[in-house]
């Protein structure tokens, strides 16, 4: 199981996920770390993440839009906040127009990850802080359209593929 | 997280209010009460420290989202949870919670591939 916990925190306005892979710190840390990496994991399904650029160091910014499946590209800018390696790293998410620059107004979504080592390899703790009640709502709303999306049979192969 | 955002193709109004009636404390807390069995908005305003105007603001918010029922007997008005819609809040959390997942499951799919592709040079 990678999943190994999931809480919400109205209050706080977070959420929490916990996961853990059998795999040695250092290589779960180039999850992030590497941008060609990144593209593998971070897109919804049917929109492929692309990084152009991925200055990975603090205060370093990076570059990526996702395509959807008629093409149409959801751009995105990230700012490395933190980076401990391979311990700690915090990323500021936020919206970017056609250009790459951050879309101003827009509130942005905060990531704390801290890589912990445990006896079956590496546990993941992933803190995800939005602006404001709204934001949270409203991305609430967002990706339930997009689990909407993922029908049961589609979830199964993705899963079976990470056994 | 941007994608969903720019993804929007279902009319989400619905659920925002659903969303934004249950964000707060006392209006999580009415629901509970009136899920097991109706009250009026008098008995309910008397359990908070806040005016039957503030309750009666709460028990709206409530209702316009679906949530909770209201009807006049008399005098009083009395307040009944639907736990159809409650149940509905619960699917879309954890549908928002399969995303995650699926990133997860991405995440030691990459981790996965790259083990058994390396299996001579690395270390496992």
């Amino acid at each position: 199981m990678t999943v190994i916990d999931v809480s919400r925190d109205p209050e706080e306005l977070t959420l929490t996920m916990v996961l853990e892979f059998p795999h040695p710190v250092e290589r779960v840390w180039q999850l992030y770390a590497d941008p060609r990496q990144l593209e593998r994991w971070w897109g919804p399904p049917g929109w492929p993440a692309t990084f152009e650029t991925h200055d990975f160091r603090p205060g370093g910014r990076a570059a990526y839009h996702m395509t959807g499946p008629d093409g149409e590209k959801a751009p995105g800018w990230w700012e490395f906040t933190a980076i401990d390696a391979p311990r700690s790293l915090e990323i500021v998410d936020g919206f970017a127009d056609e250009s790459g620059q951050p879309v101003q107004g827009e509130l942005n979504t905060t990531f704390t990850v801290a890589f912990d080592e445990i006896p079956a390899g590496t546990r993941v703790t992933s803190v995800t802080r939005f602006a404001s009640a709204e934001q949270l709502e409203q991305l609430v709303s967002m990706g339930m359209e997009e689990g909407m999306r993922l029908g049961a049979e589609q979830m199964d192969a993705v899963l079976a593929e990470a056994v | 997280m941007v994608v969903y955002e720019r993804l929007r193709e279902l009319d989400p109004d619905e659920v925002d209010r659903l969303f934004h009636a249950l964000a707060d404390a006392t209006r999580r807390d009415i629901v509970e009460r009136v899920l097991d069995r109706e009250h009026s908005v008098s008995a309910l305003a008397e359990r908070y420290a806040m005016s039957f105007a503030a309750v009666q603001k709460h028990v709206a918010v409530l209702e316009r989202a679906g949530i909770v029922a209201k009807q006049r007997r008399g005098r009083e008005q009395l307040v009944r949870g639907d736990p159809e819609a409650l149940a509905r809040v619960r699917r879309l959390l954890e549908q928002y919670e399969e995303i995650w997942r699926h990133r997860a499951a991405a995440m030691a799919a990459v981790l996965d591939e790259d083990a058994a592709l390396g299996e001579e040079g690395s270390q496992r």
